[in-house]
């Protein structure tokens, strides 16, 4: 272990000039902890130094108090962890000397201090016991040497929140021709609808009103006035057109690639994310999130964006005729401005809330309807009425709460466009009384103003939509901004095909904070088969998921051949592994696709002969439409042991390395056990296999058994020499005699 | 009534249990069974394989000095920190900083994903943090202004 220059980097300041008083010249701390609690499980600080000498502890609450114990003694350091607090408690033969308390943000760092004081103690360091690695198990980057905690893997606040709409730009920079071919013909169609005002003015002051007076008019004037207003309404209909389409076609490629991009990150991320997500949850943001972003973007966003430079340009327009008008005409503006920005903090808490209440709402749905067996043999069909209908009124709660804030909104804003109408005719006639415009002036003005308010008003209420889009857009950015835990490696070795050796070295595992297997050591030989039993919970599945890799190690390591497998890409090193579970998962398709699935290339021999192997070949026969009959949700229903063989099939077409079987033949009776034990011979002949069984007899080919009970090893070896001492293992196959005894008299 | 079991701390700090039938068990663990619904009631003794020794109905109904014992202990292992006002939330997404108020002192932690805001029966609820450590809201109606208006947008 290296020894950290001064202190160890990072260490709190507020230990620095407290623990420089209390080392003895020459003397160096090689490790220090601090805690986030005092005694009493107050949030406090208090910190310990490890230096070669002494033990020294320090606390926040009066700096100078200093306890110290000297080493070598028979001193010991204890890490005692809870559910979410532990203890680090300081022991000699006959009593606890000291108690520091933490949390679990800290354990990990408690026990690599415990670790350094043992090293040090004993006075030799020999090895690091998994810990001192400097590698983080989930991604790969280096740890803190002070605390072991994985600076890419602890979750940090997010920084200063990017407007969600704006990372769009992401998925829109790869359309980015279109785009702007869009937002020209935008431009265009704008300011071709801008101009008809522009030429009613020269229509009333040099037409309309000097014919009123009897003054002559040139008819040809009349005529290309005419002209200019058909033509320009024609243009800005044509523009339009294309603008439209130009627009919808880009949005829909953008939503698509935002829905694959989505869908692929999901597969990408380990079990662990899709435990702790709602499925109704997950598929709303797949689907309807990202739908509702699409109409946003060619629809909402557009608009927006033309009512923006229509209100920008008629202000323009309106200055250069008459700045003193245009400035009265727009003085209501800025108090629009502020309105809406008012209403947008309002709403975007609302759509929130509202987006919240209906993914609890789909997610009862996607509770429920998976599990309706469950609920009608239960008879609690009017329970789960009720469940729907509380969350349908928190949905109504939500939704009643922001058309509060609509409804008074949207008419306020109709009223300050009369009032900005009101204004304009008031101080337009006073203008052309005292001759400063021209009643042509006053017509165009008051054109260009209604369509001025006409846009204001349907900004605002696009208000809505954007937030709404925002809203999606975030719950979107929230999956994709999900690193796997289950991470690629940052330098990848090709695993190839594998030898099949497994070595499971002091293997740590936490769901969340609650430790299930505590430092598994286990050597598995190429082609060797292991046989794994215990009593249900003891954390034999949890194992096989590590293996797998469908969740990466707390502490310790995994090798295959010798080699971590997180330095394998995930894909290549899962291609060596076949998986038979308890209860198999079809997914919706033929037979043969099922088969195929790890292997979508094989020829029909090898499916058929897989299939064989698997004692599926007969059954399947029977069925209607042979290897094409439809199985999975929507299909053909199988029996549990005719489901079983085809899984066993799937895993026999990839040709494994290495074979796992988690209570494959629970779930059938004894008769089609016998069937499927004989289609597993054949997969496990020449593989390295790990099975896990409830009826011991199944597991009576196995070269090995290894009996694992609250998250440890505690048997090892072969059938009779297990039998011969008193252990779990003995009492697991006494009961089971016992049983099959009791059914037989 | 005599208690079936006694119970004393040896000087490691650790329980020991001795059983109806004069058993020492050392380094005994007290669990409650209903730790967030009904915290006084079902308390399970589990020795250090998780097996349960004794199931005590409810705290209240031991003698004194045998609950204070196991209330310390209690108290000693469970770590459900009251939050008592929301000062700050960083940013609007997750993952954000709280910076609160609890009945341990004040403290700041990060919360992973908005749903680890959950409400409870009542006007209870509690808040994950990305270490896995709950904090209770004891009563929702009871926080002041700041507070509510922050936890609006999870509940
Ligand atoms: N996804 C999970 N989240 C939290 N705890 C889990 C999860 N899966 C299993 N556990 C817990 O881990 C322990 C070991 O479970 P498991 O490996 O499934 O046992 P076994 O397969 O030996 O019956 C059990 O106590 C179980 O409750
Ligand atoms: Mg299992």
């Amino acid at each position: 272990m290296t020894e950290t220059a001064d202190h160890g980097s990072n260490l709190p300041a507020r230990w620095s000039a407290a623990i420089d008083r209390a080392l003895r010249p020459g003397e160096k701390v090689i490790a220090w902890f601090e805690t986030d609690l005092n005694v009493e499980l107050r949030f406090a600080h208090e910190a310990v130094f490890l230096t070669p000498q002494r033990l020294i502890a320090l606390s926040s609450s009066g700096q100078d108090q200093v306890r110290e114990w000297r080493l070598p003694a028979d001193l010991t350091l204890l890490t005692r962890d809870f559910a979410t607090v532990g203890g680090l408690e300081l022991v000699d033969s006959h009593n606890r000397l000291a108690v520091w308390r933490y949390t679990t943000a800290r354990s990990a760092a408690a026990q690599r201090f415990a670790h350094r004081f043992e090293v040090a103690r004993v006075g030799h360091a020999n090895g690091d016991g998994g810990l001192g690695a400097g590698v983080c198990p989930s991604c790969g980057g280096v740890l803190n040497t002070d605390d072991g905690a994985c600076p890419e893997c602890t979750p940090a606040a997010a920084p200063p929140p990017v407007s969600s709409l704006l990372r769009l730009i992401r998925f829109a920079k790869p359309r980015l021709g279109m785009i702007v071919l869009g937002f020209v013909l935008t431009l265009a169609g704008t300011v071709a609808s801008l101009a008809p005002p522009y030429l009613t003015m020269p229509l009333f002051d040099k037409v309309l009103i000097p014919h009123q007076n009897g003054l002559p008019v040139d008819p040809t004037l009349v005529y290309w006035l005419l002209g200019g207003l058909a033509g320009s309404a024609i243009l800005a209909w044509l523009l339009d057109w294309a603008r439209t389409y130009v627009l919808a076609w880009v949005s829909e490629r953008i939503s698509a690639d935002m829905r694959s991009r989505t869908y692929a990150h999901l597969q990408q991320l380990s079990l662990e994310f899709f435990g702790g997500k709602r499925t109704g949850d997950l598929m709303s943001r797949v689907s309807s999130d990202s739908d509702r972003i699409c109409n946003f973007l060619s629809l909402n966003l557009i608009d927006f964006l033309t009512n923006i430079l229509m209100i920008g340009l008629t202000a323009v327009i309106l200055l250069s005729i008459n700045p003193w008008l245009a400035l009265v005409t727009l003085s209501p503006f800025p108090f629009i401005l502020w309105l809406v920005h008012w209403v947008r903090q309002k709403l975007r808490r609302g759509f929130r809330q509202s987006g919240v209440a209906w993914a609890d709402m789909t997610s009862v749905l996607a509770d429920t309807i998976p599990g309706i067996r469950v609920v009608k043999a239960f008879a609690q069909e009017s329970r789960e009425v009720e469940r729907f209908d509380q969350s349908n009124a928190r949905v109504l709660e939500s939704n009643d709460r922001v058309n509060v804030i609509w409804s008074f909104f949207g008419p306020l804003v109709t009223l300050l466009t009369e009032a900005g109408l009101l204004t304009v005719w008031a101080f337009g006639v006073w203008l052309v009384f005292a001759e400063g415009i021209t009643v042509g002036v006053l017509t165009a003005f008051l054109a260009y103003i209604s369509r001025f308010y006409t846009k204001i008003e349907s900004m605002i209420r696009m208000v809505q939509a954007v937030q709404r889009a925002a809203a999606s857009a975030h719950r979107i950015f929230e999956i994709l901004d999900r690193t796997p835990s289950v991470a690629e490696p940052k330098i990848p070795y090709h695993p190839g095909r594998l030898e099949g050796s497994i070595d499971l070295v002091d293997v740590r595992f936490k769901y969340g904070t609650r430790e299930v297997l505590h430092g598994i050591n286990l050597s598995i030989k190429p082609g060797e088969m292991i046989g794994l039993v215990g009593p249900s919970g003891a954390g034999k599945s949890t194992l096989i998921n590590l293996i797998c890799r469908f969740y990466d190690v707390s502490e310790g390591a995994i090798l295959a051949d010798g080699r971590d497998i997180r330095s394998f890409p995930v894909a290549e090193y899962r291609k060596n592994i076949g998986i038979v579970l308890q209860d198999p998962f079809l997914f919706f398709g033929t037979v043969a696709e099922n088969i195929a699935y790890g292997r979508p290339d094989a020829p029909r021999d090898e499916i058929v002969a897989a299939a064989r192997a698997a004692r599926a070949h007969d059954f399947i026969l029977r069925l209607p439409d042979g290897y094409d009959s439809l199985v999975g949700e929507r299909g053909q229903s199988l029996s549990g042991g005719e489901r079983q063989r085809i899984s066993i099939a799937r895993a026999l077409l990839i040709d494994p390395r290495i074979l796992i079987l988690d209570e494959a033949t629970s779930s059938v009776d004894t008769e089609t056990e016998r069937e499927i034990q004989a289609a597993l011979q054949t997969l496990i002949e020449g593989r390295t296999t790990i099975a896990i069984a409830h009826r011991l007899s199944t597991l009576r080919r196995a070269d090995r058994l290894v009996v694992m009970e609250r998250g440890m090893i505690v048997e090892m070896g072969k059938h009779e020499s297990l039998l011969e001492s008193p252990g779990t293992y003995a009492r697991l196959h006494q009961a089971q005699l016992e049983l099959v005894q009791g059914l037989g008299a | 009534m005599p208690e079936p079991f006694q119970l004393h701390r040896d000087p490691f700090g650790r329980l020991a249990l001795t059983d109806a039938h004069g058993v020492q068990h050392l380094g005994v663990n007290p669990i409650r069974g209903f730790p967030i619904s009904a915290a006084e009631y079902g308390v399970s003794i589990c020795d250090q394989e998780g097996r349960e020794l004794v199931w005590i109905r409810r705290l209240s109904e031991l003698p004194g000095e045998l609950r204070n014992l196991l209330e310390h202990e209690l108290s000693q292992r469970e770590f459900m920190p009251v939050l008592e006002s929301i000062d700050k939330i960083s940013t609007n997404n997750e993952p954000c900083e709280w910076q609160v108020q609890t009945d341990r002192g004040p403290t700041a932690f990060v919360l992973k994903s908005d749903e680890d805001v959950r409400r409870l029966d009542g006007a209870r609820a509690i808040v994950t943090d990305a270490n896995g450590i709950a904090y209770l809201i004891a009563d929702l109606n009871r926080l002041n202004a700041v507070s509510q208006r922050y936890l609006e947008r999870y509940l």
